[in-house]
């Protein structure tokens, strides 16, 4: 399984209002955290597409997450909502791909919590270190012997 | 014989031959067809062989129509031998556009599926363990098999395609169409599906039923319900994935009171059908509660066999990672 | 009603004129002619009970007394109030008076007045004071509604009661009667228990009718229905009565405004630390250790004793204990500085120096003094003689570990620059409460789609770029509710906070963000689903051409309907699927 030299690769989906804010806060008040999630933004956590989650394992990603605003706090009222949804049947598809769930992560992370985005960046790398690295091919590297 | 006829071929890969069908079942229609063309290739009606295509000069064929997905190694031969020989290469069908229906095996690998099929259906009557293998001696003589593939692929994840024509099978209009504009020359950008880019909804007659919030607060299987012929499949709680299909179907399925399973595959802004179809069912779903939201997505027993039913090689991630089969 | 007619006559053989309807009290007093009375308020029925305004009346040829208080004026009437007569009979009565109710201090100096030292009438009982004016009894009546009290009995038995002389049920203890009596016959009791100074909410009713405070804007009393005589039985409305504006109304009822407006102001401020979560302070348990909004309260010139600072006893303090962070700086309570804490405190310290004799000890963490003249007066206060403890207060305490801490409050301390534990025995303790988000402020945040920061106020856009400003467009915030701040800063915050949104109102147009989602009429195929995933109500269905519409005014732009487009159709403005597919590559180029 999973071992310490293996450096997860790790896609982060943050809403502008709340947890892209909560990573700037984490960031300028210089908390340190596992360098592995690299962040894009978007205006809300319902703009994620379950296409950009398959891209991002596709691509190479060991993990996903996916972050919004609280329930009841989101900047546009209901998109957290929308993200919640997609999360629940989204892990449901991913596992009979083999993917496993802990791979596809849902958090909430409201504009105050820089520590809490620190931890969640901590944990997830953590969980997927001990996870192992996805590779995700598609059985690409198959083919090539045929 | 003034002018030359075109020379088209059509062969078969991974597929059920329903494609083959589609293209009898344009009935009186293949005449026109037959006095236009020069058929120089189509195993499954005249008896060529390999060798006959190996002989024809590069790029003699003008169209090939392939169908069907490929899975064996003697498939993708044939279609890398094909695309070398033809002008135009044409994916025939839901298999070859998407990987269809074979295309489920990549649930699976070879072992696996040849478990279940020689060892363990019920069937089954093979005491003595014996499943195909690639290269067996007889009398000391070896005799081949071609390989099984672990993946299914769709067409172009093999050789380039020029052309699809979507459905399972392409229904006669969509062919004769296709047939048509190859024939004068008029065709659109090479890679385009020939058919509408539009979903289902565009052209289905149970569009204008749709409440005007729709919203699901349970999912069932057709099954369940007795289905109303003329409301929205959706609105009705039943998975109807024509949203995320494109059209030009004619709408069999919805006219025999069934859903859409997808085999148009999605338009072409869409880069996976099963993901986007499962966006918009997520999305619609009525309540806000973590428990009912899981409650009512737990109720679709197999998403990833139902959103990638026709187009799981074609998907983003293709297949299932094979280190996760049991 | 001849309201307008005047009427003619004499008083003291000098003309007035006045209007039909007008008594011989009322005439005479416009005059400036003292009539002595003991049963007359202007606000009441006259009843003529005392007698003492008895004047002598001549109407053409007729002469004779009357009680000047319910006598109309006639035409040509010529009255005189200390003609020999009139004096007499007042005499007499005041005489009568002085029997009845030997107690009654008004009665005794109308009699001193007119020079009556004794009354010749027998004395029944010296204590007595009332004199059945019959006041409590008309306004228990007239003003209050009640009819809780009456006359019983006759003659010499006579006597102002509830029916059988047991408590009344329809008596609201509103004590108006005690209010209205002119010999302090009537009192009333209070049967709670009341601190005198400290518990300021509890120090006795508050007038019905108040100015909240001094500072109030607008200005002006306001009716409270909790205690008003008037919600409680549908009498009073004296003070409806008496404003000559007419300003009072007691049908006004609460209203909810609604306003169509293009900026919101949140200045929606704080609330004060309650001390009492901190239980070692045992504040609420303890007399006289008080929050600083209390101290504030009682040296206040207008406050409840004057500006006098006392103790709950009433005795001045001889020593005084300024507790610094009090649910501030705190990882238990808040763990930011309330920023206005020490500078009041200073001011305490420096106040109660100026009111008192009493030792100051000012227990801190640090001084924070940032602001300009801050440390400057810090300087003052070191040079009055205030005594500074550097470290937080671990405790107060009642029990005493020696004589001297007898009877005092203990403050116990480390001394963190003598590197030593001590006790301070004081007489009073202030402690510097700090500031909090308003209970409600969370509620407040969803409402105005706004967030809050850690500390729970609310979260400007940027602390350096749009400090005023949040993340929902046109909503700014100005003073407390964005973080503890002292009122220079709140001033200068509002300031720019409504030339923030006077500039958005002034140019009457708003700039969108250019990231609306957009249809494809091309690929929209009409499916709908997006219509109902709006909370914006921006996407509507056109029929005509089957495709759904964005309408961009509306769209904010959140893309949720772009995600659950079944065609891709929709998309939104630099955040098309393309763009942010490409970022996801892009991550993965090593």
């Amino acid at each position: 399984m999973g071992n310490q030299s293996f450096d997860p690769r790790l896609v982060g989906f943050l809403c502008n209002w709340c947890s892209y804010t909560g990573a700037d806060l984490a960031g300028t008040s210089r908390m340190t955290y596992a360098p592995n999630l690299r962040i894009i933004r978007v205006m809300c956590s319902g703009r994620v597409d379950p296409q950009f989650i398959l891209k991002a394992f596709k691509e190479g990603a060991d993990g996903v997450l996916v972050s919004g605003c609280h329930p009841g706090d989101c900047h546009y009222q209901e998109g957290n909502y929308k993200a919640l949804r997609r999360h629940r049947l989204l892990s449901n598809m991913l596992e009979q791909m083999g993917i496993e769930k802990e791979r596809f992560r849902l958090e909430w992370v409201s504009a105050a919590e820089g520590a809490k985005f620190q931890k969640v960046c901590n944990e997830f790398t953590e969980q997927i270190r001990k996870l192992g690295p996805l590779n995700m091919n598609g059985g690409k590297n198959e083919q090539t012997e045929a | 014989m003034s002018k030359q006829k075109p020379k088209v071929a059509f062969y078969w890969c991974s597929s059920c031959g329903g494609c083959e069908e589609s293209i009898v079942d344009l009935a009186e229609d293949i005449l026109k067809v037959t006095d236009a063309v020069d058929i120089v290739f189509w195993p499954v009606a005249l008896d060529f062989k390999r060798k006959d295509v190996e002989a024809m000069e590069d790029n003699s064929i003008d169209v090939s129509f392939i169908n069907g997905a490929v899975r064996l190694s003697e498939q993708q031969e044939m279609v890398e031998l094909l695309r070398k020989k033809s002008k135009m290469v044409v994916a025939h069908g839901s298999c070859a556009h998407m990987g269809g229906i074979p295309g489920l095996g990549n649930f699976w690998n070879k072992e696996t599926i040849f478990h279940r099929a020689y060892h363990t259906t019920p069937s089954t009557d093979n005491p003595d363990g014996t499943v195909p293998l690639e290269k067996t001696k007889v009398d000391g003589k070896e005799l081949s098999l071609p390989r099984f593939f672990d993946t299914v692929r769709s067409l172009d994840q093999v050789i380039d395609v020029d052309y699809y024509l979507p459905g399972c099978a392409p229904p006669r209009d969509i062919i004769m169409n296709a047939v048509q504009a190859i024939l004068k020359g008029e065709l659109p950008p090479k890679g385009s599906v020939l058919s509408p880019n539009k979903s289902l909804c565009d052209d289905c007659d149970r569009n204008d039923s749709k409440p005007e919030k729709l919203a699901i607060s349970e999912i069932k299987r057709p099954w369940e319900v007795e289905l109303d012929p003329e409301k929205c499949f959706l609105a009705q709680g039943v998975l109807c994935m024509g949203p995320a299909t494109r059209t030009g179907c004619g709408e069999r399925c919805i006219e025999a009171n069934m859903p859409c399973r997808g085999c148009f595959g999605p338009t072409d802004q869409v880069y996976d059908q099963g993901a986007k179809f499962l966006s918009s069912i997520a999305s619609i779903l009525d309540t806000d509660d973590e428990k009912e939201i899981e409650k009512i997505v737990n109720t679709i027993v197999d998403p990833a066999g139902t959103f990638y039913r026709f187009s799981l090689p074609a998907s983003t991630l293709r297949r299932k990672k094979m280190e996760a089969i049991k | 009603m001849n309201e307008n007619k005047k009427i003619k006559l004499f008083i003291n053989n000098k003309p007035i004129e006045v209007e039909e309807g007008t008594t011989i009290l009322q005439a005479a007093q416009k005059m400036d002619i003292e009539i002595p009375t003991l049963c007359y308020h202007s606000l009441l029925e006259p009843y003529a009970a005392c007698r003492v305004c008895v004047v002598e009346r001549k109407m053409g040829e007729k002469v004779d007394l009357a009680t000047s208080c319910n006598t109309e004026v006639k035409e040509g009437m010529e009255v005189f109030t200390d003609s020999e007569k009139a004096v007499n009979a007042r005499k007499m009565n005041i005489e009568l008076l002085m029997a009845r109710a030997p107690a009654a201090e008004p009665v005794q100096e109308i009699a001193q007045k007119m020079g009556i030292e004794k009354t010749p009438f027998e004395i029944k009982d010296p204590t007595e004071k009332c004199i059945l004016c019959g006041l409590c009894v008309r306004c228990c009546e007239e003003v209050v509604q009640a009819n809780a009290i009456g006359f019983v009995d006759r003659g010499l038995e006579r006597e102002v009661s509830p029916p059988f002389g047991e408590p009344s049920e329809d008596c609201i203890g509103c004590t108006a009667c005690a209010f209205f009596c002119p010999t302090e016959a009537i009192t009333y009791e209070d049967l709670h228990e009341r601190k005198i100074i400290h518990e300021e909410m509890d120090l006795g009713p508050s007038k019905a009718i108040r100015v909240p405070l001094r500072q109030a804007v607008p200005m002006v009393p306001f009716v409270d229905e909790e205690s008003c005589i008037h919600f409680k039985t549908g009498g009073c409305q004296l003070c409806e009565k008496v404003c000559e504006k007419e300003a009072v109304n007691h049908e006004a009822e609460e209203k909810e405004i609604e306003l169509d407006v293009g900026t919101v102001i949140l200045a929606s401020g704080f609330k004060t630390f309650d001390s009492k979560r901190i239980p070692p302070y045992n504040y609420g348990r303890l007399d006289n250790i008080i929050s600083g909004l209390e101290f504030e309260r009682m040296v206040n010139a207008s406050g409840p004793t004057g500006g006098e600072i006392r103790m709950t006893n009433g005795e001045k303090p001889q020593s005084v204990g300024l507790v610094h962070c009090v649910g501030s700086r705190d990882e238990n309570y808040n763990q930011y500085c309330s920023r206005v804490c020490c500078m009041y405190s200073l001011k305490f310290a420096h106040l109660i120096a100026e009111n008192t004799d009493a030792d100051i000890y000012d227990f801190y963490i640090d001084m924070r003094c940032f602001g300009k003249g801050y440390e400057e007066f810090y300087h003052r206060l070191l040079e009055e003689g205030t005594k500074f403890i550097r470290g937080r207060v671990s405790e107060i305490t009642d029990i005493p570990l020696s004589e001297k801490e007898e009877g005092k409050l203990i403050i116990r301390v480390e001394d963190t620059l003598m590197d030593t534990v001590r006790r301070v025995p004081v007489d009073m303790v202030v402690l510097a409460t700090g500031l909090e988000p308003n209970e409600d402020q969370t509620e407040l945040a969803r409402m105005f789609n706004i967030t809050t920061s850690q500390d729970g106020f609310f979260l400007e856009r940027h602390p350096k770029l749009a400090p005023v400003s949040t993340a929902s467009d046109g909503v700014f915030l100005a003073g407390a509710c964005q973080g503890p701040k002292d009122i220079p800063d709140t001033v200068g915050q509002a300031g720019a906070a409504a030339s923030e949104a006077l500039a958005l109102a002034d140019k009457g147009t708003f700039e969108l963000e250019p990231i609306t989602a957009e249809i494809d009429e091309e690929v929209c195929a009409g499916c709908q689903l997006c219509i109902g995933l709006c909370p914006y109500t921006a996407i509507s269905y056109d029929k005509e051409k089957g495709v759904s519409v964005v309408e961009e005014a509306l769209c904010k732009g959140c893309g949720t309907c772009v995600s659950a487009c079944p065609s891709g159709a929709s998309q939104q403005k630099h955040f098309r699927d393309q763009q942010i597919m490409a970022e996801i590559e892009g991550i993965f180029i090593e």
